[in-house]
């Protein structure tokens, strides 16, 4: 009698998580886009890429565990006029950052970078895999578009918009499986935030996985009373000053919130942009400088303040950080 | 257009070898008096490596890189993409020899303004096509390009010249992998072997021997060869071309320094130094530049 061990189920090769959004999305680019190439190292099966593999497997490139390399070499593929996505783990391309910049950037490659597992989202692989940095070190880099989407339906989008775009991209899916938060009549432009709730008394402003967990913040704020707008920010740079100035405005107080740290992320890119237009209170929700740890996904979110409680909190303080100032101001008529 | 020829070399098949070995040593000389010069009115630059390199660069440009300036856009040109971006003013003027740039404006090496920067930049000089400065990467982006020109079904090849103190970067030993499993023989690799990195010896920074070893167990076709034996380049580059299923890897034993007789195999001169006037024309003489040469090469306003 033979034994035939069954193959064990590859975590996360299903449900909706957006990296599985971004591999099916690829597959199904593919032929609307016969330049496309796609790079691997290994990891085609945690990053969504395992789709295009099977659909298109002349045109996945194999680079092993060594991003280096594979970073540089999309800087010679798009050379000679293909359109290389690379495709790895956040904290990979951490490691290739340098490369990114000279060979991708500085040279002004028409070359994607799609990292899966950002964030405290990566969950149990703990600290070591959970990339809390990536944001603040691509967005450093000189014309580098930097894109977090927020559920499946957006992915898909983002993934054909920065097909059409022409420039380097830094683009975040994720690993755990994502809420579904817009309809099929969703759309998206790289560069624009979205109103995807009004409100009056304070705007939230968030991207990827941040954004299903502020559109919870602002229905409990509902329920207190509390009237909180929610901007889907995906894209971080170059970020949406028009509807940020307008929010500011709106609201008077803001609130980011996103799955990295709160140094140089979106947090930094709000709060920047409006130290030059609109100045307001802003509390920023995100990692407060520290690395993470090994658990589920929702209990790191509660553990490093990421939960909509959490967003509530900050809604708050910068609320009565509003109303101190306009009382201020009253005081000094 | 279409470029279709191997080499200038079959180009011209009337032309005897010794006159195409001869016109290549006049260029080699050449991209020695205007690098020396260049670094000289920059004020900053490493002449040492792009003394070792320079005949190299002559051979490469002049007999076996399929690309001339009529040509830079051209999908099938072969590509060249110089590693070790430090040796610029070599670039820059082998460049300027076989008309990619102009040889006086090339002189504003490092100068606000001018796009002969101190490590080439292809927004600036699309003919040096990819920018490159921090080593290790150019292989990796000539790997790019080889694979990339595979898969359009392109008869271009990719050349590649590294440092020698650049085989240390970690990301050569990912790109050498990579080239061997992908079988990539249309991608070479010319190592600038001249003993010498920033601070001293290789062998006392970091040892690279037994180097042909080391790429003959990532599978590549090696060469090892004299790198200012100008008919030993062109044959070796000739047999690279022809390899099948493997890149190729000439390892070119090299001068730092080279033609310049204060320079020789002296580590200082690795560096980004201040040429002075009269080390400037001392180096000129030692390359045999003549008086009014001199003067030509170090007398230009603007420089």
């Amino acid at each position: 009698m033979s034994m035939v061990a069954e193959a064990p189920a590859l975590i996360g090769t299903s449900g909706d998580s957006l990296r599985e959004a971004f591999g099916k999305a690829l597959s199904n680019l593919a032929d609307e886009f016969p330049k496309l190439v796609v790079l691997d190292a290994d990891i085609a099966g945690g990053t969504g890429v395992h789709h295009f593999r099977t659909s298109h497997p002349s045109r996945l490139l194999q680079f092993g565990i060594a991003e280096q390399n594979m970073m540089a070499a999309a800087g010679g593929l798009a050379a000679v006029g293909l359109l290389p996505v690379v495709t790895t783990f956040a904290v990979f391309c951490l490691r290739a950052v340098e490369q990114a910049r000279l060979s991708l950037a500085y040279s002004r490659r028409n070359a994607k970078i799609v990292a899966s597992h950002p964030g405290l989202d990566v969950g149990p692989d703990g600290g070591s895999a959970q990339a809390l940095e990536d944001l603040a070190a691509f967005r450093a880099i000189p014309g580098m578009t930097v894109i977090s989407p927020a559920d499946p339906i957006e992915m898909a989008l983002a993934t054909r918009a920065i097909l059409e775009f022409e420039g380097p991209v830094y683009m975040r899916t994720g690993r755990s499986a994502a809420k579904r938060l817009f309809g099929d009549d969703h759309q998206f432009a790289i560069g624009r935030g979205r109103i995807i709730r009004q409100g009056t008394d304070v705007t939230l402003v968030a991207c990827g996985v941040e954004v299903a967990r502020a559109l919870e913040a602002a229905e409990t704020l509902a329920q207190e009373s509390v009237s909180a707008r929610v901007v889907n920010m995906a894209t971080i740079k170059p970020i949406d000053v028009e509807l940020l100035a307008s929010c500011a405005v709106d609201t008077g107080a803001i609130v980011t919130a996103e799955d990295h740290n709160i140094y140089g992320g979106l947090g930094s890119a709000v709060a920047e942009t409006l130290a030059i237009t609109r100045p307001c209170p802003v509390e920023f929700v995100g990692v407060k400088d520290v690395f993470g740890a090994s658990g589920e996904p929702e209990e790191l979110a509660n553990l490093y303040g990421l939960t909509a409680p959490h967003i509530v909190r900050a809604a708050h303080r910068a609320i009565a950080r509003k109303q101190r100032i306009s009382g201020r101001r009253k005081n000094f008529r | 257009m279409t470029l279709t020829l191997r080499s200038i070399s079959e180009e011209v098949p009337q032309s005897p070898a010794m006159d195409l070995e001869k016109q290549l040593a006049l260029a080699a000389a050449f991209v020695r008096r205007h690098s020396i010069a260049s670094i000289y009115h920059a004020g900053s630059g490493h002449p040492g490596g792009a003394m070792s390199c320079a005949d190299l660069l002559a051979c490469l440009f002049g007999a076996e890189l399929n690309f001339w300036p009529s040509g830079i856009d051209d999908p099938h040109r072969d590509r060249f993409v110089l590693s070790k971006g430090h040796a610029a003013p070599a670039l820059y003027a082998v460049g300027a020899h076989y008309g990619f740039c102009d040889a006086k404006a090339a002189l504003r090496l490092r100068k606000l303004g001018s796009p002969f920067q101190g490590h080439p930049h292809v927004l600036d000089l699309p003919w040096v096509e990819t920018s490159t400065g921090s080593l290790g990467q150019g292989l990796s982006v000539a790997l790019g390009m080889a694979m990339g020109l595979r898969m359009q079904r392109s008869a271009a090849r990719v050349y590649t010249l590294l440092g020698d103190g650049e085989l240390q970067e970690g990301e050569v030993w990912e790109a050498a992998m990579c080239a061997a499993h992908h079988e990539l023989d249309n991608l070479c690799v010319l190592i600038d072997y001249n003993k010498l990195q920033s601070d001293n010896r290789n062998d006392l920074i970091m040892r690279l021997e037994p180097l042909a070893a080391k790429w003959r167990a990532f599978d590549w076709a090696i060469a090892e060869i004299d790198g200012h034996d100008i008919p030993q380049i062109l044959s070796t580059l000739r047999r690279a071309g022809a390899t099948q299923n493997r890149p190729s890897v000439i390892i070119a034993h090299t001068v730092k320094g080279k033609g310049v007789s204060y320079m020789e195999n002296v580590p200082s001169w690795h560096g980004s130094v201040k040429l002075t006037r009269e080390q400037a024309e001392d180096a000129l003489l030692s390359l045999g530049a003549s008086r009014n040469e001199i003067k030509e090469f170090l007398d230009v306003d603007g420089g």
